[in-house]
């Protein structure tokens, strides 16, 4: 950490201190300048001149609080050479994220209070973002027995958010004691919906396409009829339930009628489930494949239409890297997964603000605010009317909403390479990234 | 008689027309009749596209001067060819022999126009696959030179020396909708 | 022509200047030399993940009649058992200048991914339970030979469509030629989707037969059974086997076809796939030809587009 300066730069140096960042435009309202001091934001409005401040000159850029992924696999410890959590997280802050929830199912699986500490610990040395450790519901994702949860809450992670993603907790008395158990310490068991005899060597969404190119289908129903149980489940008991990459209008309708039953179930849905569809599997390139598989366009729309309204609470990315010997054979053998850290903010802009659907606010509260309340951050603000105000803490990102930029999967700061939307001109870009009042991100580059 | 005409970027100069295509025909089916002892055991097998009609054209002369009826077919070389992989794949033409076969029959292969010997060469190839003729003789409308294999015409209607860089084009009424041969300078379409 | 991969992108054009070739081909199987010199110089690479005697077989058959040198790369026993995966293996095929490959694999959509690691055509073989194209272009051109045309007539496709890449081929393709389609099967081995078929889809055979001009039988795999497609073999001759009294049914002219391996007894009785109707051994000699038509078109000239 570099030392509160008395020099005024127009260089910003990294490190922690007092930044002055003129002329933002919070959630896209008129420019202000806010002041970052010792990892909060102390003050907020025009013509600020605060002394011995490094000086970001953001001129009409664009400030939303920093995002937050409910769902990010990491891949370390076990498959470090897809991703770590020093290149997961560097990817996450390109992206405009301070926060990053890490999904269990590495190789050991995060099932134990050990494996989730060694995550948290590498997260906080790497330094880039937040790493939130998911734990493990049941032992070794087996669904069978459940993993120690307690230990895992009470542990230096302090975890609150637990999921089997990748599995299905499908057995329905382990998914009934798993969302009562983790009422004890305020916990939420995320549910990757995949009822797994439907799905069985599943390999895209069922329907016209499936048929046409021959490959096994994956209802829609397989995932609507867990979320339905899992709501019913978690309405009778009173607890938390949150539901991973929602993918189909009808899951959309369930959750409607769930949180219209007064019960506390949220959803994410992914930024690829907003913009792509089940006809790019025709080219039988497995940078496509993915699990929930893309649907179709009437499903996009409906995702669409249920993130505006509240249906879906949030974007999570469930970004996936994998190595190229797991993407690049034949689309049977391939692993389904995309990477999507440094482009979900993007694809958000492109799905729901260039269509009118969301304005910055109801951007950043999809990105930001609503999953930071889900996963229980402990700075979150609940309503989200702290955040980018003086005392709330320094997380936030710069954008320029203007800037467009074409995918390179080459460029990516991901250890993998399975973007589904290389060459994409995309809208957007990150310019600056702050965590606790340090950048972590400036000029687009990481500090 | 000789016109101009331009087309794309070269033009293109008559140099046969309708009345003088004709003529040599009628010049070279009696050079058959001469060089065959009248045409006996004689099957004309024209190369297509255009040495198809020629082929015809011939026999209809030949009955018309002596009452002859010789055998008339086609024979596609393509899939002898050995320059096949230098061009845009071609579609197969109509490979069709006269009742009787070639077998001991004087085999006349007919052409439009002689050029490198090529095509020939592949349809010498194709005719074996068919039987042993007792000869094998070619007749072309026009030899315009430039062999690249031992092989000369029996019957030539027109000797008509050229440039490389221009393109022979024989348009036959059957297919063309009129006779004629031109000469195509270099930059026309072709 | 680039690759040959599915009949679903096949335009009616290039079908039937496959058809027209074939026909062209059939007639040297009848000379005593069946050789020609066509493709001298050209390397086609067999490259089978499945066994398949019948079909690599006809390929080889097809290559050879034209002079290509064929290498035959099949996965049992090699690399590619021992789990080098396929990008490795077209890494291999084009350090053997193969010009084409022709590719049968368990996986949909697998020729697809070697078209783009190799520089030579791919010729899909069958692909999971996606495509099978030369099957379907050999039953075409059996149809046409038999019947003298496929406008018009109504082609009835009876069995396991969900996992049959004959179905899907057949149904593309005999649809862009302007037969009309009609599939049968239980509701169970039916895809989700298929309304958007250029097809027909019946559930009653016998409702189907005394208005079709060909019946095409497709195998049915025992282990359907297991899976819960349907209830017993019995069951499912009962109500979707052709035996003696169905074949009486059809009218007189028309045809019966199936793309072998046959499961006799199950599907189709034995005495219907021996009749005079039964087009099974045709198929088998017609496959040579539309093989060599195929790989003609493919290899038969340069790469440039004129
Ligand atoms: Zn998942």
């Amino acid at each position: 950490m570099t030392q509160c300066g008395d020099v005024v730069t127009s260089e910003p140096v990294a490190g922690a201190g007092r930044w002055h960042l003129r002329g933002v435009r919070p959630f896209g309202a008129d420019p202000v300048d806010v002041v970052l001091d010792g990892g909060m934001i102390v003050e907020v409005g025009p013509g600020l001149s605060p002394a011995g401040a490094n000086i970001l000159d953001a001129d009409g850029l664009l400030a939303l609080p920093g995002l937050v992924d409910l769902h990010t696999h990491l891949r370390e410890p076990g498959r470090e050479d897809a991703e770590t959590v020093a290149s997961g997280t560097r990817a996450a802050a390109l992206g405009g994220f301070t926060t990053v929830f890490a999904m269990a199912n590495t190789e050991p699986v995060a099932d134990t209070a050990g494996v989730v500490e060694q995550v948290w610990r590498l997260g906080r040395d790497a330094g880039h973002c937040d790493v939130r450790p998911v734990g493990a519901v049941t032992e070794g994702l087996r669904g069978v027995r459940l993993a120690e949860l307690g230990a895992m809450a009470s542990s230096a992670a302090g975890v609150r958010m637990f999921s089997d993603d990748g599995h299905c907790v499908s057995d329905a008395v382990l998914m009934r004691r798993a969302l009562e158990y983790v009422k004890a310490f305020d916990g939420v068991i995320a549910q990757h919906a995949q009822e797994p005899r439907l799905t069985e060597d599943a390999q895209m969404n069922e329907g016209a396409v499936s048929a046409r190119l021959g490959l096994s289908g994956w209802p829609a129903a397989a995932e609507e009829a867990i979320i339905a149980r899992d709501a019913l489940l978690a309405g009778h008991v009173g607890s938390r339930l949150h539901v991973c990459h929602v993918s189909t209008a009808g899951s959309v309708e369930i959750l409607r009628w769930a949180k219209s039953k007064g019960w506390r179930v949220t959803a994410e849905v992914t930024p690829h489930h907003l913009l792509l569809t089940d006809d790019l599997v025709t080219s039988f390139d497995p940078v496509f494949k993915v699990n929930p598989p893309l649907r179709t366009a009437t499903d996009v729309e409906a995702l669409r239409a249920g993130l505006a309204d509240g249906t879906i609470d949030c974007i999570a990315t469930d970004h996936a890297p994998h190595a190229p010997q797991d993407k690049e054979t034949e689309w049977a053998a391939a692993r389904p997964g995309m990477v999507g850290l440094e482009t979900a903010l993007s694809i958000a802009i492109l799905a729901m603000v260039e269509t009118g659907l969301l304005d910055w606010a109801g951007l950043a509260d999809r990105m930001a605010i609503a999953p930071g309340r889900i996963g229980g951050l402990p700075d979150a603000s609940p309503d989200g009317t702290r955040a980018l105000s003086a005392g709330a803490v320094a997380n936030l990102v710069l954008v320029d909403p203007a800037a467009r930029w074409t995918v390179d999967p080459g460029a990516l700061a991901s250890r993998s390479r399975n973007t589904p939307y290389a060459g994409r001109n995309l809208p957007g870009r990150v310019q600056a990234t702050f965590l606790r009042g340090r950048p972590t991100v400036l000029d687009g580059k990481i500090v | 008689m000789s016109g101009r005409e331009t087309s794309g970027h070269g033009t293109a100069r008559t140099v046969l027309s309708g009345e003088d295509i004709g003529r040599v025909l009628t010049r070279m089916a009696h050079q058959i009749l001469e060089k065959t002892a009248g045409g006996n055991g004689v099957v004309l097998l024209g190369i297509p596209t255009r040495g198809v009609p020629l082929a015809r054209r011939l026999a209809a002369r030949v009955r018309a001067v002596e009452g002859v009826e010789l055998g008339v077919g086609s024979l596609d070389p393509t899939m002898h060819r050995d320059d096949l992989r230098f061009r845009a794949v071609r579609p197969l033409e109509v490979t069709d022999l006269p009742d009787g076969g070639i077998d001991a029959r004087t085999v006349i292969l007919v052409d439009d126009v002689l050029f490198s010997g090529r095509t020939v060469r592949a349809a010498l190839d194709a005719l074996a696959e068919f039987g042993r003729p007792r000869a094998v003789q070619l007749a072309v409308l026009v030899d315009r030179g430039h062999r690249e294999l031992p092989i000369r015409a029996d019957y030539v209607g027109k000797n008509m020396p050229t440039s490389r860089q221009e393109a022979v084009a024989v348009r036959l009424t059957e297919i063309d909708g009129s006779d004629a041969v031109l000469i195509v300078s270099e930059g026309a379409d072709r | 022509m680039r690759h040959l991969l599915s009949t679903e992108d096949l335009t009616r054009d290039d079908a039937l200047r496959v058809l027209d070739t074939a026909e062209y081909m059939a007639t040297v199987a009848d000379r005593s030399v069946k050789k020609l010199p066509t493709l001298r110089g050209r390397t086609v690479v067999n490259l089978f993940f499945e066994d398949s005697t019948r079909t690599r077989t006809s390929f080889e058959v097809a290559a050879k009649r034209l002079s290509a040198d064929v290498i035959n790369f099949s996965a049992r026993g090699s690399s590619v058992s021992k789990g080098e995966s396929l990008k490795d293996t077209a890494q291999t095929l084009e350090a053997m200048g193969a010009d084409a490959v022709v590719c049968r694999h368990p996986a949909s959509g697998a020729p697809y991914r070697l078209a783009r690691w190799v520089r030579g055509s791919v010729l899909n073989a069958g692909d999971g339970t996606h495509e099978h194209p030369t099957q379907a272009l050999l039953d075409a051109f059996t149809i046409r030979r038999r019947l003298g045309r496929l406008e018009g007539l109504s082609v009835t496709i009876v069995g396991d469509l969900l996992h049959s890449r004959v179905a899907r081929s057949n149904m593309w393709l005999l649809s862009t030629l302007g037969a009309r389609v009609t599939l049968v099967a239980p509701p169970t081995l039916v895809p989700v989707g298929v309304e958007q078929w250029p097809a027909e889809v019946s559930y009653d055979l016998d409702a189907v037969l005394p208005k079709s001009d060909v019946v095409m039988m497709l195998r049915v795999q025992r282990e359907r059974m297991t899976a819960a497609f349907f209830p017993t073999e019995r069951e499912y001759t009962r109500r979707y086997g052709l035996d003696a009294d169905r074949l009486a049914a059809m009218p007189p002219s028309a045809l019966v076809m199936h793309p072998g391996p046959m499961v006799r007894g199950m599907e189709i009785a034995s005495d219907v796939a021996d009749s005079t109707r039964s087009t099974v051994v045709e198929q088998v000699a017609n496959g040579v030809s539309v093989r060599m038509a195929v790989l003609y078109l493919l290899l038969g000239g340069t790469r440039e587009v004129t």
